[in-house]
């Protein structure tokens, strides 16, 4: 990207600039009809300049929000851009929001245009529409069954476009007008709003400033070396972040291709199609890749699965250390060659990752088995942590220093610092200049001297690598006064197979210690395998051989935990089993299958006590809920194991940074 | 939703000669030995509308949609579509003129694909022989491009993107009606007959499959003549209702007026003896 003049700062500035320097190599592509169309930036900056000029026929003014709301579609992409270049504000909206939801963030930002994919967000948007008193224009990207609707106010994409064609026939000047207006065009103007998605209170409009996005942007594209050569699948909502930093931001600054898939249902087979070379998904979307690809392979012949497993045991032993480039024996290399060619290759080209050159996973904690699976078959898996606020990234792993249990170092040019109570606070290019309309929330997130307050609390490991350990607000102390994360525990118990739920005690205790619900279905197996009659999962969960087995379990946990200086503390010194699995039907678990560990702790308070009065069994009745609403009464005798704890690894100064 | 005058619930409409009559059933009667599936039923589709006849079990209906169909031939009666009369005929004949239709129990190539399921419904539309198709170049490659447009078309249209290259033997039921109604309209029928198109499907594939209704009649403006069991469905999609009991006519009018007459009433909660 070597050139004379200044980047860009803003991305109607980029497209211009691609649309020269890139002009014939694809922008977009969607997957239409069953073909994929593309687009070349050139098309793009054309398809963007008609619609932009179209919306200005219809009023649009500079400053004015614009509500995007819809799936990944080549249009509402090019509707950011065309809003972006003749100074309005996107707002993009959850696809997937109700209308409450929808109608709080269109009338709290005051859209006065929405451009919107189909007849399922018109009729939202007009359930509510009295509300929406500065409205002036709704526009569709598909008509489909809009044809009979009362067209005062709707709007067809393409007719708009048309609208900007017939101004520019009229009006020679007016194309280059609109150039030389997103050459004037300036970085300190609000590039996007974009609102949080609310899981905690109403969602807040995040305000970001174009020079910051595009410096952010501009910083991780070196950092992974983007360039146009590169391609990726917009699958992700596009009113995330993450959607419109890595897909929009980044590829307006490297000029990369963003295909768009055909339906949400289809995305597995256009990634097999269109293999791209950068890659995002929370670790769930890798988890289930792993369970499908087992599945089958316990379907396959003997021959196949044979295979199978000798090339993955392989790749686990030698497969992250080539991907690193470190030293491996001349024959494991032959070895993995040879996987490559009869394993590896085929299952990274089934699943759509043959050409992945950097591939991240971020959102929650993944198990290092899972990620060790991916990064073992030669994909460039790495780790990021971030958040709207921050335009996205906070710290990201480099190539070759990778680890599942971290997310890496501050970005390039990010600022990070622990505050005394433990919450990870950063200062970045990318950074929010404050919520829309909610100066008093602004003031709340940023600390006095400019930092932004995440509310996750964190530490850096030895080597200089942020560990997020779980919500500040959970975080606790021990009476010892060393640091009580439930969550980290919790995790690092969950990523054992043979358990389920994991909810961890100790705030304001002597030592730590965890209830375990026991995977009904893996220790289920183990059972059969060994023999081991049993009638119900109570029965099973008390199992003196089970108890061992889990015993053994976190032990490897304390053993792990002792190697962290912050952590060594915490190790879990008593556990029990549960009689019960824990249902959310009892209220024990929010329907997206949290823990809510309050009401579990004040649920099984006798429990609790007698975790840490000592004694070696309780005995307890707890009142159940069948599904179909009855009420039951369970009782057992659960009893209390002591687990070993291990010294601490030496405690290390200050990490770096 | 229609303008159109409001008819009696039993007057027939007898030498109603309206330019929008696509298909006119006059007095028809078909009988099976001494069974009577139908017994002189006289009823008109026009063009554009949506038909619907209901009626309890072994009412008819299936026996009327085969007559519709050229499946059976009735002993009496004629029946005149697109102002041509006719009186015997095989089911593909029907298909040259326009008619399609899905069955009550799907009826597709279980171990084909969506799509060659779909394409397969355009094969009465293709031009060339087999020889052409065989060699499959020049003209035949041409007219394979066009149909597989319109094929797209269609699955774009039903939402089955996602399912095009599975075997439909292995898609859940309520998609294997939405491929089967998908491959009766690869033929452009100007009239589709559907036979219970929503039997056996849970309330949320109902309501994908009465959109999908309602959207074939307006946005591609395709004649349906629909069978249905499910009174909800059948009042809130059609224009125009037939209720057969025991082989006879007992109601013809729209949803409304059907609903309150006493005979149909009668016919579906039954009357004291």
């Amino acid at each position: 990207m070597a050139q004379a003049q200044p980047l860009p700062d803003t991305f109607p500035k980029y497209l211009l600039r691609n649309a020269e320097m890139f002009g014939s190599r694809a922008a977009m592509r969607h997957k239409d009809r069953g073909i994929w169309q593309s687009w070349t930036w050139s098309q793009q900056r054309d398809q963007i300049r008609d619609f932009a000029i179209g919306l200005t026929r219809l009023g649009l003014q500079k400053g004015d929000r614009v509500a995007i709301v819809g799936a990944n579609r080549p249009r509402l992409y090019w509707a950011v851009c065309a809003v972006q270049s003749v100074g309005g504000v996107p707002v993009p909206v959850y696809a997937d929001a109700v209308a409450e939801e929808l109608s709080y963030v269109l009338t709290h930002a005051g859209v006065r245009f929405a451009v919107v994919q189909d007849q399922e967000q018109v009729d939202k948007l007009q359930s509510f529409i009295e509300q929406l008193t500065v409205l002036t224009a709704i526009i569709y990207d598909e008509p489909r069954g809009l044809r009979d609707y009362d067209k005062h106010m709707l709007h067809d994409y393409a007719d708009v476009q048309e609208m900007g064609r017939s101004a520019q026939h009229a009006d020679k000047q007016l194309a280059t007008r609109w150039e030389q207006d997103i050459r004037a065009g300036s970085g300190e103007d609000i590039s996007i709003m974009l609102y949080t998605s609310g899981t905690t209170g109403r969602s807040k409009g995040v305000m970001l400033k174009a020079k910051n996005a595009v410096k952010a942007a501009q910083d991780t594209v070196a950092f992974d070396k983007l360039s146009e050569k590169d391609s990726v699948l917009a699958y992700l909502p596009l009113a995330w972040v993450g959607d419109h930093y890595l897909n929009y931001a980044q590829g307006y600054v490297a000029g990369f291709c963003v295909a768009c898939p055909e339906s949400g249902q289809t995305i597995t087979q256009d990634l097999r199609e269109l293999a791209p070379t950068f890659y995002f998904a929370p670790p769930r979307v890798f988890e289930g890749l792993l369970t499908s690809i087992t599945i089958r392979m316990e379907d396959a012949g003997r021959f196949k699965q044979r295979i199978y497993k000798h090339y993955i045991e392989v790749a686990r032993k030698h497969g992250e250390a080539i991907l690193e480039g470190r030293p491996v024996p001349a024959s494991a290399r032959v070895s993995y060659a040879l996987g490559e060619i009869l394993v590896y290759g085929p299952l990274k080209n089934v699943l759509g990752l043959s050409n992945i050159r950097v591939a991240y996973t971020a959102g929650e904690a993944i198990g290092s088995d899972l990620f060790s699976f991916f990064r073992s078959l030669g994909v460039n898996l790495k780790q990021l942590y971030g958040q709207t606020e921050a335009f996205l990234y906070v710290t990201c792993q480099k190539d070759g220093e990778v680890r599942s249990d971290t997310v890496g170092p501050p970005a390039p040019n990010v600022d990070i610092r622990i505050s005394e109570d433990g919450e990870v606070q950063f200062r970045s290019p990318g950074m929010f200049s404050g919520y829309y309309l909610e100066e008093e929330k602004t003031a709340e997130t940023l600390t006095e001297d400019g930092y932004v307050k995440t509310g996750d609390a964190g530490f850096f490991d030895t080597d200089g690598q942020l560990k997020i350990i779980d919500r500040a607000k959970d975080v606790g102390k021990l009476s010892s006064g060393a640091l009580f994360a439930p969550k980290y525990l919790e995790n690092m118990l969950k990523f054992f197979p043979n358990i389920k739920e994991a909810v961890a005690f100790g705030n304001g205790r002597d030592f730590a210690s965890a209830f375990i619900n026991i995977d009904l279905q893996a220790v289920g197996n183990w059972a059969e395998r060994n023999n081991i009659a049993y009638a119900s999962y109570q029965e099973l969960a008390g199992h003196p051989l089970v108890y061992k087995m889990i015993a053994a379990n976190v032990e490897d946990t304390n053993r792990r935990l002792a190697a962290e200086p912050m952590m060594a503390a915490a190790q879990i010194k008593r556990f029990l089993i549960l009689h019960k699995e824990l249902d959310a039907d009892d209220g024990e678990l929010t329907r997206t299958q949290k823990v809510r560990r309050a009401f579990v702790a004040e649920r099984y308070a006798p429990l609790i006590n007698a975790l840490y009065e000592g004694v070696s069994e309780k005995y307890v009745e707890t009142e159940v809920t069948y599904e179909d609403g009855r009420k039951g009464r369970i009782a057992a005798t659960v009893k209390i194991v002591d687990a070993p704890v291990f010294k601490a690894a030496e405690p290390v100064k200050e990490a770096a940074e | 939703m229609n303008a159109r005058p409001d008819h009696s619930v039993l007057a027939d409409q007898e030498g109603s000669a309206r330019d929008d009559l696509l298909m006119d059933v006059r007095n028809v009667s078909l009988s099976f030995g001494g069974v009577k599936a139908i017994t002189d039923i006289s009823f008109d589709v026009r063009q554009g509308e949506i038909r619907a006849i209901i009626g309890p079990n072994g009412a008819g209906k299936t026996s009327m949609l085969n007559v519709i169909n050229g499946f059976y031939t009735p002993q009496v009666g004629t029946i005149t579509f697109r102002g041509v009369e006719r009186r015997s005929m095989k089911p593909h004949d029907a298909v040259r003129q326009g008619i399609a239709r899905t069955f009550q129990n799907v009826a597709l190539f279980k171990g084909m694909s969506t799509l060659d399921n779909i394409m397969a419904g355009r094969s009465v539309l293709m031009k060339r022989n087999i020889v052409w198709q065989m060699l499959w170049r020049g003209p035949a490659l041409r007219e394979e491009i066009e149909h597989r447009e319109k094929v797209e078309e269609i699955i774009d249209f039903l939402e089955i993107e996602h399912i095009r290259r599975t075997p439909v033997g292995k898609l859940p039921y309520g998609l294997q009606k939405r491929v089967e109604l998908g491959r009766a309209l690869a033929m452009e029928p100007s009239l589709l007959l559907l036979d219970e198109p929503m039997a056996g499907m849970n309330l949320e594939e109902k309501e994908d499959m009465s959109r999908f209704i309602l959207d074939v009649n307006q946005q591609r403006g395709t004649t349906i003549a629909l069978i249905e069991h499910d009174m909800g469905v059948v009042m809130d999609l059609s224009d125009r209702v037939v209720v057969l009991d025991y082989g006879k006519k007992i109601a013809d009018g729209p949803p409304d007026e059907v609903k309150n007459s006493q005979a149909v009433i009668d016919a579906y909660l039954g009357v004291p003896h």
